[in-house]
């Protein structure tokens, strides 16, 4: 940790370099106009400071060159400088597809993290140097934002939709991590650590340190069977809704004419407003799940879908298990079926 | 000397009727001037206190002082006082009100009754702040994202909003009358490129009021609507989306910064004329670039969005379009500083404040670059990064040029010269102080410290000293000026009609004025700051 008077942040993440050269080349930028205009303003003071009471200046008011200069090279600079930071920008916001995909829930106040292994975190995050990491976000309740400094990235955690923030960790160390969109009386106290470790030592970590659940995937098709997915979703097709064995990030045309890349946001909605988006050829009977699925729970089915377009698929438990069904919490999971009035309700949004 | 003894003796609008109900039931703009400009400075002090004790909580990393649900209301009533109440009113209300129709020759404004209305409706907003004051005040931030503000916060929310809400008709009133006064209420050969550059200003300033705050007036009836009657417009769960209220509210919001900026921008102009006896270099640059600028901020909302999950896209068209603000920007602080080039500069008071002026906007100006740079803007988004730039732009700009113009005009609204030496101190405060309260405050962000924290980890801790020792420096700066201008009413130097030496129609008329402004309508025949007209003047070397 740093003490005393530090100017700059630690640096931890392929990123950072890229930030940081901007950052240099805005100090410098700046601090050129600003002694420019200060050194002129002073001289200019004192230079023709004025002499006598009824004393008036000279008549030197207009020039079109000097007008025509401070436009364009202001505008010249600018400009180079929205490329450069478009530049870094979009290397920031998208995710390398190769990289390593977490989920992150942001509650007042504080982070949950799961790894794709099933190993589940609250407010420190394990991750290993020299390999992407995607974070899928959302939040349960109010909007938050997840930041880490020596990465130079946030990202905002929304209610009611996913975000994604993704860095590459290059150095290993205990960093800070913040909520940095305020959120409610403890906002400032939903921080936490970003714990980055070597391969070898995340590995040794995954296998022993940490609490781990069965893996989303898994998890998420224990819940697909619990909840009673699969009575309609049959797995083979031709039941009542369309398998969704690869259905993930392929174009479904839908009900309305328009058609939708099955990402995991689409999911989300099609499992808590059904009707909002229905898939052509199909009719509107799936109940909403709105509220009786928890965020970690839907990041478990999509997992559990998206294994579906992966090849190597988890089976789903065979019947409605008594003992996963405890372990969801939808209560309407064996009535969910019998519910009319729900699945009217989605539309609106 | 005979004829300065008569001109005390005349009747100006200060000993035109004397009693409570002269002052509250008045028409004159003067009048109505210092009546905003008391409601002002009372709720300068109070946003001031809240600062003050933010600064104070921060000195140390623990949260300590106040609790952090009080901590949250302190930062947030701030932010809601300090913007609704003083920074968007003070300069157009105050001094815009007092100079406006004396700088075009009428005899008041062209509306005087809505005038007086606006004032009221002001102070209507004003009693709904202090109640929802009393009942501890909100803690949603200035901002009030949902849905936080929609379902989770428990504290006057609606309150608060309703009081930005009414807030906003108040300046939307003043706004209305600027316009038709410039149009129709200029002297006879006052033609729009001979009017002072302030006017400009404050009608680019109006211009945006009457565009924008309509658009936070709806927005903030749908955050009571949703907040009251759970009508599902933000809030997720009620089938809303909360990002539009983001983009709702900046579209009024980010042009507000330029209804705070642009009046101060239309000052240092005049003072840098006034105290470089020079017209004002590039004279039509700087009045169309304020313009641009009313129009550009209008298109530059989305940067408020970067990180808050609108499109890649999205956020690069509003890089750009706000990067080009920076264009009209540097146009002025060109030019104003052009100005000085030979001219005949006098270092009073307010042109003390033009210095600082323009040192403070220019930082404030290029850390707006930094944060249009999208990938640099990624790391330092919602920190005090941001905190810092702001304050620079809305205190360093507005409050130096409110400050300067307020020093500037003192003798013509009271007729009597605030005192030079405690002038200056004050000024050197000032600028001393904001530095060294919001400098620090820069690197804070670009360390990595998150805005709106009540306790912070201790690495940031020596940076926060410096702010909080720069705020009480701060504070003993904009203190000074309260209390020697109060006293200075009573016992200042009899100013005289035009104690600088300046130009402009409001020089022309005695100090205090009387009543109806002119004893005979003026007749314009020059241009504006023109100083070498008439006799043989002696021209600086």
């Amino acid at each position: 940790m740093q003490s005393g008077f530090p100017l700059f942040p630690e640096s931890a993440s392929t990123m950072a370099g890229q930030v940081d050269a901007l950052y240099v080349f805005l100090v410098a930028m700046s601090a050129f106009f600003s002694l420019l205009i200060a050194a002129s303003v002073v001289y200019c003071a004192i230079r023709y400071r004025r002499r006598s009471p009824d004393e008036v200046g000279g008549s030197f008011h207009a020039s079109m060159l000097l007008e025509v200069t401070w436009t364009i090279i202001p505008l010249g600079i600018v400009l180079f400088l929205f490329f450069w930071g478009a530049r870094v920008f979009f290397l920031q916001v998208q995710p390398p597809p190769d990289a390593l995909e977490l989920t992150a829930t942001g509650k007042q106040w504080m982070w949950r993290f799961q790894h794709p292994d099933g190993q589940r975190e609250i407010n420190t995050l394990h991750v290993p140097t020299g390999q992407p990491i995607r974070i899928e976000m959302i939040s349960e309740d109010v909007l938050h934002s997840l930041y880490v400094p020596v990465f130079r990235t946030k990202m905002d955690v929304v209610p009611g939709r996913y975000t994604t923030l993704w860095f590459e960790a290059t150095k290993p160390g205990t960093y800070h991590l913040f909520c940095a969109e305020y959120c409610g009386t403890e906002h400032s106290g939903m921080v936490g650590w970003v714990e980055v470790m070597t391969p070898e030592d995340y590995q040794h970590w995954l296998a022993g340190g940490a609490a781990a659940d069965k893996p989303p995937a898994e998890a998420g098709a224990d819940l697909f069977a619990s909840i009673g997915c699969n009575t309609c979703h049959v797995d083979a097709g031709g039941g009542r809704a369309p398998s969704l064995r690869g259905v993930f990030g392929r174009q479904v045309q839908l009900a309305n004419g328009q058609t939708v890349v099955a990402d995991a946001s689409y999911l989300r909605r099609s499992i808590l407003e059904p009707p909002a988006q229905l898939v052509a050829g199909y009719q509107p009977i799936m109940p909403t799940y709105k509220g009786q699925i928890s965020e970690e729970n839907l990041f478990k089915l999509i997992a559990y879908i998206k294994s579906l377009s992966d090849g190597g698929a988890a089976t789903p438990a065979p019947a409605a298990d008594p003992a996963a069904a405890a372990g969801a919490d939808a209560p309407a999971a064996t009535t969910g079926a019998a519910a009319p009035a729900a699945g009217t309700q989605g539309g609106a949004g | 000397m005979s004829a300065v003894a008569a001109r005390t003796l005349r009747p100006n609008y200060l000993n035109a009727a004397y009693g409570v109900k002269s002052w509250l039931l008045t028409k004159d703009h003067k009048r109505i001037a210092l009546l905003y400009l008391a409601s002002v400075t009372l709720f300068f002090v109070v946003g001031g206190v809240f600062a003050g004790l933010i600064r104070l909580e921060l000195l140390t990393p623990e949260g300590d002082l106040v609790s952090s649900d009080t901590y949250n209301r302190l930062f947030t009533m701030h932010g809601v006082v300090m913007i609704f109440f003083f920074l968007i009113p003070a300069i157009p209300a105050v001094l815009g009100n007092f100079l406006l129709p004396l700088m075009l020759g009428a005899k008041d404004l062209a509306f005087p009754k809505i005038n007086l209305l606006s004032w009221y409706v002001y102070m209507v907003a004003g009693t709904l702040g202090t109640l929802a004051l009393v009942q501890g005040g909100a803690d949603t931030g200035w901002t009030f994202y949902p849905p936080f503000s929609t379902r989770f916060s428990n504290s006057p929310v609606t309150l608060v909003a309703l009081a930005g809400f009414v807030a906003g008709f108040s300046s939307i009133l003043t706004a209305l009358n600027f316009i038709v006064t410039v149009h129709r209420m200029r002297a006879p050969g006052l033609s729009w490129f001979r009017l002072p550059l302030f006017v400009w200003s404050l009608y680019a300033t109006s211009v945006i009021i009457m565009l924008a705050t309509p658009i936070l007036a709806i927005t903030l009836v749908m955050l009571m609507l949703e907040r009251s009657l759970h009508l599902g417009i933000f809030d997720p769960t009620l089938g809303g989306d909360p990002v539009l209220f983001q983009h709702l509210f900046w579209f009024y919001s980010h042009p507000a910064v330029y209804i705070m900026i642009l009046p101060s921008m239309g000052i240092i102009s005049e003072l840098i004329a006034a105290f470089s006896r020079k017209r004002v270099f590039g004279y039509s640059f700087v009045a169309f670039s304020s313009m641009a600028i009313a129009v550009l901020g209008f298109l530059v909302w989305g940067h408020h969005l970067f990180v808050s999950s609108q499109t890649a896209f999205t956020g690069t068209v509003f890089s750009v379009i706000t990067m080009l603000v920076a264009v009209p920007s540097a146009i002025k602080v060109f030019n104003w500083t052009a100005t000085l080039y030979r001219g005949s500069v006098s270092w009073q008071t307010p042109m003390l404040y033009v210095m600082g002026f323009l040192g403070l906007f220019t930082i404030g100006g290029l850390t707006g670059v930094f944060l249009a740079t999208m990938g640099f803007d990624i790391h330092v988004h919602d920190t005090y990064f941001v905190v810092a730039h702001f304050h620079y732009i809305m205190v360093g700009g507005t409050l130096m040029g409110y400050l300067g113009g307020l020093h500037y005009w003192w003798p013509k609204i009271t007729g009597r010269m605030y005192p030079e030496f405690w002038g200056k101190i004050s000024a050197l405060l000032v600028f001393v102080g904001f530095n060294l309260t919001f400098f620090p405050q820069f690197i804070l962000g670009y360390l990595g410290m998150p805005r709106r924290y009540h306790a912070y980890t201790p690495e940031f801790q020596v940076l926060n000293v410096l702010s909080t020792a720069g705020a009480t420096v701060l504070g003993v700066g904009y203190l000074l000026p309260m209390v020697y201008l109060v006293w200075s009413m009573r016992y200042g130097k009899k100013a005289g009609a035009n104690p600088f030496g300046a130009v402009g129609l409001e020089w022309e008329t005695s100090s205090p004025p009387p009543t109806f402004n002119f004893d005979h309508p003026p007749v314009v025949d020059h241009e504006a700051y023109d100083y070498r007209r008439g006799e043989d003047k002696k021209v600086a070397a």
